[in-house]
């Protein structure tokens, strides 16, 4: 049974409760801090992402939370002027490091962005990408991962028919759980996703939510959303930032029920934000 | 509402009483005046859909006036005979009517214009150009006959429209054909027989032909490769050396064999020839003076009064089959213009195959790695200025650069035994392309860069989080998703590309090249060779030929051909763009 530590204070006031998970933690975020040219936009944000469990982030906009999330895999290397401080381990592994290979990274983790991305191209040349780039070019390879990968984004029953047809022709919610499965076809460890259903109607929402709770425990899941009814939903853990701040990060029963801070309560409650 | 009352009420007022001072209309108009034109409605609608109109009439005409005159310059016209009230006789063609002001000649008659009013001037009067053929009697091919002198006019059936290889066209009777010694003439020659006479010429002419520029022109090129490898052997070993000793004793053996070859080709040219000057036709102008022809001079002859519309149409045809498959004669100004519709095409492909890659490859970099900051604007600026340079300069640039500097470079270093003849070191084919291609290349990048900045920054960044590298994601993703909107540039490109004389006079076109770019000889594809364009061709024709008269036809036709042209490669590329496009955009969320 994972447990829930004692509430803990560290850098910067943060406020920690976190439930535990079985298989510890995946990474440790220490003292992390990022700059946008002159303008900061990370202050001193220190967590550790438990392993197999769901981690949402919330907050106001502007607050931080997709820049976090987009640090982790680097994709905020592309903006000019981006400079970071502070530590970010994973399984142990400093990616901030120097020397580190950006791209071998990024092919551990899985990305979801806010609105579906497919790639003009055929369903499964949209699954196999994260293969193509790394030179597979075995068929019975690419098909048996297309029909794994998008069965693990329960969508094969809707597209196994038309899979050289191209992507664009799905519906919203099609489209981004192709992305789910482009983003589990190069088997990640960790899935990132930037909310990834503020773009979508309720039911195609909906069918994404039970998506995220299947693939819980197979991948680290982070998450951030502005909704806060998905967050309780589906989030073991959840972690409130506010102006580039990680106010409270602890179990989402408490966060949303119980939190520690009057700064989440407001926030939950619907207050401000 | 209350500004509309107002203003009704003013307008029906002075309706009501038209002689209400405007100072009246001011006081109570004040509300409508206040509230400005533009507000109430769109004032300037009249001007946006002018301009429109305006540049669409200008490009109906122009396009009017190109096709009304090519199109109808082939046609065959009929042929009139016009005796003038002196008695001389005129045939020709008519080709136009106009009124002009007659010019008396008496000397002070200058100086007493200035002082009248134009009403005192000479009345116009009406005037007929005819186009009489005949150079080599008359040594002129156009005539203008005043309305006022003409007695009467007729269109005689028996008269011809004889088009020649040299001379130009004549017009006349046929008097008699002298087949190798048979002799036909007069009612007892059919026009049936007249015209098989006139094929088999044809064919006699090709049959020589085919012995002059084909196997003659084979001997000749081998011939030349041989004294090339001698000297290229005496460059090499120096003239001492075994080697070259060799080199020499297989030329002078090659050169015998060939040099009996080419006797025996000329010593059966020359009887053909002899052979089919046998065959003769004599032609009769409207005055009765002969003229005695070789049939194989004559491309091309018809009765013109005596046509049928089927009969016409068939002349119309062959005209433009001769057009667009044969080579030019008389300076350009008959025959056809293949060899310019060639050169265009190839130029114009090799140019865009230059111009693609380099383009794109600039634009990427510009658009996808290079920091955006101050220099990176400034190339930009810089691209964008380029495509103001006036186009001759590209062209001097060429030649001082592509054809003089690396041209001659490259002679020296793979071409050493032709020198001092230049084989690279001169305009070809080649340096025009890629003068165009840098003439062309803002046009790409500019619009490659569009492309590429309007492919989504989502796309990019979901490659990227798959971990592919940069170039994989510009690969797979960028450059398929801008590839419409560089094959728009690629197109613009080409246009310009395609309709662009003046650098190229300087870079290897000219007026009459004598072999085509591409032919049997190894390599196949000549790019060191200079070629015909139709652009330098309507300027030749038009502005530099001996009878601009006669040439217009030609002038219409050529660029009729040359914006076809023009419109089938823009047109089969955005059928390419067109496939793209919606291979890219299907659906769309």
């Amino acid at each position: 049974m994972p447990e829930t530590g004692p509430p803990s204070v560290r850098s910067e006031g943060t406020i920690y409760h976190v439930k535990r998970g079985r298989e510890g933690t995946v990474m440790e975020i220490e003292d992390f801090c990022l700059w946008y040219e002159l303008a900061q936009a990370l202050f001193n944000v220190s967590m550790g992402v438990e392993k197999g469990l769901v981690t949402a982030l919330i907050g106001p906009s502007g607050c931080g939370k997709s820049t976090l999330l987009r640090s982790i895999n680097r994709m905020n290397d592309l903006i000019d002027g981006v400079k970071v401080s502070g530590q970010m381990l994973v399984e142990g592994f400093d990616i901030y490091g120097p020397g580190v290979d950006v791209i071998a990274l990024r092919k551990t983790m899985g990305m979801v962005f806010q609105k579906p991305n497919p790639f003009p191209m055929s369903i499964t040349d949209n699954v196999t990408y994260p293969l193509k780039v790394d030179g597979i070019t075995d068929k019975r390879v690419l098909a048996q991962t297309a029909e794994t990968a998008l069965k693990a984004a329960a969508l094969w029953d809707e597209v196994k028919d038309r899979l050289h047809e191209n992507a664009l022709g799905l519906s919203g919610g099609q489209q981004q759980r192709l992305c789910i499965a482009r983003a589990v076809a190069g088997d990640p460890d960790v899935l990132l996703m930037d909310e990834p259903c503020s773009a979508l109607d309720p039911v195609a929402t909906g069918k994404i939510e039970d998506l995220i709770d299947e693939l819980r425990g197979k991948y680290t899941i982070l998450i951030v959303t502005h909704n806060m009814q998905q967050a309780a939903r589906v989030s073991d853990n959840t972690a409130f930032m506010y102006l580039g701040r990680l106010i409270e990060y602890g179990l989402t029963s408490t966060i949303f029920t119980n939190p520690r801070v009057e700064k989440t309560m407001e926030y939950v409650t619907g207050r401000f934000g | 509402m209350v500004p509309t009352t107002t203003k009704d009420r003013s307008e029906g007022r002075e309706e009501a009483n038209p002689r209400t001072p405007p100072e009246s209309r001011s006081t109570s108009g004040k509300a409508p005046k206040a509230c400005s034109l533009s507000a109430r409605g769109e004032p300037f609608l009249w001007g946006f859909g002018g301009s429109l109109a305006i540049g669409i009439m200008m490009i109906l005409g122009f396009m009017t006036l190109i096709l009304w005159n090519g199109i109808a310059a082939f046609y065959p016209k009929p042929l009139q005979v016009v005796t003038l009230r002196d008695g001389t006789l005129v045939a020709g063609e008519p080709i136009r009517t106009e009124s002009f002001q007659p010019q008396e000649e008496s000397p002070g008659k200058g100086d007493k214009e200035h002082g009248e009013s134009p009403s005192a001037g000479p009345i116009p009067a009406l005037r007929t150009l005819y186009r009489i053929g005949n150079f080599d009697l008359y040594n002129e091919d156009f005539r203008w006959v005043l309305e006022s002198s003409v007695e009467k006019t007729a269109t005689p059936p028996d008269l011809f429209f004889v088009e020649r290889l040299e001379w130009g066209p004549f017009v006349g009777t046929v008097q008699s054909i002298d087949l190798a010694g048979s002799q036909i003439g007069g009612p007892s020659l059919s026009t049936n027989e007249l015209y098989s006479a006139v094929e088999q010429a044809a064919e006699r002419r090709a049959g020589i032909r085919s012995v002059e520029r084909g196997d003659i022109a084979a001997v000749n090129y081998e011939m030349e490769e041989a004294r090339l490898a001698l000297k290229k052997a005496g460059l090499k070993y120096g003239p001492r050396s075994p080697e070259y000793q060799a080199a020499e004793k297989g030329y002078a053996d090659r050169s015998a064999v060939l040099a009996e070859r080419y006797r025996a080709l000329e010593a059966r040219a020359h009887e053909l020839k002899s052979q089919d000057a046998k065959f003769t036709i004599t032609l009769a102008d409207v005055s009765g003076r002969e003229k005695v022809q070789k049939l194989s001079d004559v491309v091309r002859m018809y009765p013109a009064n005596l046509l049928s519309v089927f009969q016409k149409l068939r002349i119309y045809a062959s005209r433009w089959w001769e057009l667009l498959s044969q080579e030019p004669r008389e300076a350009n100004t008959e025959g056809g213009i293949m060899p310019a519709i060639f050169g265009t095409c190839v130029m114009t492909i090799f140019m865009a195959l230059a111009v693609a890659p380099f383009g794109v490859v600039a634009a990427l970099y510009l658009r996808e790695y290079a920091r955006q900051g101050r220099m990176v604007s400034a190339v930009r600026i810089g691209i964008n200025n380029l495509a103001g340079i006036p186009s001759i300069v590209y062209g001097v640039f060429g030649l001082g650069f592509f054809a003089y500097m690396i041209g001659a470079g490259i002679d020296g270093l793979l071409f050493p035994e032709r020198l001092p003849n230049p084989t690279y070191g001169t305009g070809g084919l080649l340096w025009s392309s890629l003068t165009l291609a840098l003439l062309t290349v803002p046009v790409v990048i500019v619009a490659t860069e569009e492309a590429l900045a309007a492919v989504p920054q989502s796309s990019r960044e979901g490659s990227l989080a798959c971990g592919a590298s940069k170039w994989q994601t510009v690969k797979y993703i960028v450059l398929p998703r801008a590839m419409p909107g560089i094959m728009t540039g690629l197109i613009l490109a080409m246009a310009r590309g395609a309709g662009e004389v003046a650098p190229l006079m300087l870079v290897g076109v000219v007026k009459l090249a004598p072999e085509l770019p591409i032919d049997h000889f190894f390599p196949y594809i000549h790019l060191e060779r200079s070629f015909m364009h139709l652009g330098f061709h309507i300027y030749d024709v038009g502005f530099q030929s001996r009878n601009s008269e006669a040439a217009k036809p030609m002038v219409f036709v050529t660029t009729l051909v040359l914006i076809t042209l023009i419109a089938v490669m823009n047109a089969a590329a955005i059928y390419i763009r067109n496939r793209l496009k919606r291979k890219f955009s299907a659906g769309g969320f």
